[in-house]
């Protein structure tokens, strides 16, 4: 049977700044994890939602919805997603997916900081 | 910090297309045009032009006696047999294989009233399979393809033990003639039934009479006015015209012959 596989910790770097890491699989059943975290990061204010990828296991196309609801969310409050960790294969699979059109890719936490500013 | 925890098992990799600038057709079946898949490019949800709609189909495969992944086989082995009147899909010869064509010629309603028939305006187009393992695969749609986004068709297994069969869509209308189309002129209605259909014939493939249930939910009203050119690229439209224009083709082709 199948379940969620994953672990989300929510950082706040800055009153307006939330960082997720994620770590484990995501995929559909991640969905409420992820989504409670989010409510989570806006709850504590930030404008700036900042995905952390560097322990990301896997995803599968699944993953890809989750994280294109994750996106219209945080437009509809006006907020930012920006991305960093995605390794080789996942930065390939945001650019096949188109979703490096939307979210910003960051080679390290720093850089997608100093954006957030 | 704040930690929200789900640790489970680990689940089956599956392979993912490479990326490309732009689709090659490759051998197009009998009789259909490559005109609406050659050269171009793969689109997602956010790259289209109408609302955003998520809509998940489900159907419970109560008393199957089969394995998620042997379900997802038989689905895959007859995607196309599971499609209903005048939606005629055709698979890649190696099958369900991420990076390949899955052509689709599917003729678009004129009328609400007519969505459970087969429409009447010529659309041949296709789309690229994405990603697969053997519980899932999913496809993502080319520039002038009614849809904007991506498919995902899966089966899974429910904490009671029930294996459930879903098509789950993320989609916009890819232009203002299609967006038209979905509201006014039966084309959600008719994208409902179908997968609707395809999910019901699976099930009774597999010998189980079972309800398909369906939610949509609209995840972003707007319309991204930016993609209004994308009309140039209508499936619907370029096939209508490449058949009105076959007379013209076949009379080119005497001349050429001299």
């Amino acid at each position: 049977m199948s379940k969620p596989n994953i672990t989300l910790n929510v950082r706040q770097t800055r009153p307006d700044t939330s960082v997720i890491d994620i770590q484990g699989e995501i995929n559909a059943f991640a969905e409420n994890t992820l989504m409670d975290a989010y409510t989570l990061a806006t709850n504590n204010g930030a404008r700036y939602i900042v995905l952390n990828f560097e322990k990301l296991d896997y995803m599968n196309s699944s993953g890809i919805g989750l994280l294109v609801t994750l996106l219209i969310r945080t437009q509809r409050q006006k907020q930012r997603l920006l991305a960093f960790g995605l390794n080789d294969h996942y930065r390939q699979i945001f650019e096949l997916t188109r979703l490096n059109e939307a979210i910003t890719i960051f080679p390290s936490e720093e850089e997608a900081l100093a954006v957030a500013i | 910090m704040s930690d929200i925890e789900h640790p489970g098992e680990n689940t089956h990799s599956g392979i993912w297309a490479q990326p490309v600038d732009t689709l090659d057709a490759g051998d197009a079946p009998e009789g259909l045009t490559a005109i609406n898949i050659q050269g171009r490019r793969a689109i997602g949800a956010l790259q289209g032009f109408g609302q955003l709609w998520k809509k998940t189909y489900k159907v419970r495969l109560t008393g199957v006696k089969h394995s998620t992944m042997e379900v997802m086989q038989v689905w895959k082995e007859n995607f196309a047999l599971f499609q209903p009147p005048g939606n005629r899909f055709y698979l890649p010869s190696d099958g369900v294989t991420p990076g390949k064509i899955m052509w689709i010629d599917s003729p678009l309603p004129v009328a609400p009233p007519f969505y459970d028939k087969p429409g009447i305006v010529p659309m041949t187009s296709g789309v690229v399979i994405l990603y697969a393992d053997d519980e899932s695969f999913s496809v993502m749609t080319p520039e002038g393809f009614p849809v904007s986004g991506w498919n995902n068709f899966s089966v899974f297994e429910e904490e009671d033990g029930s294996l459930v069969a879903q098509v789950q869509s993320f989609e916009r209308a890819s232009d203002p003639i299609y967006e038209f189309g979905f509201r006014f002129m039966g084309g959600a209605a008719r994208q409902e039934f179908i997968w609707t259909n395809v999910l019901t014939r699976l099930a009774e493939y597999l010998g189980v009479k079972s309800q398909v249930t369906m939610e949509r939910e609209c995840l972003d009203p707007s319309i991204q006015w930016a993609y209004t050119g994308r009309v140039l690229q209508n499936a619907g439209v370029r096939t209508t015209l490449h058949k009105a224009a076959a007379p013209i083709r076949w009379v080119l082709r005497l001349f050429r012959g001299r």
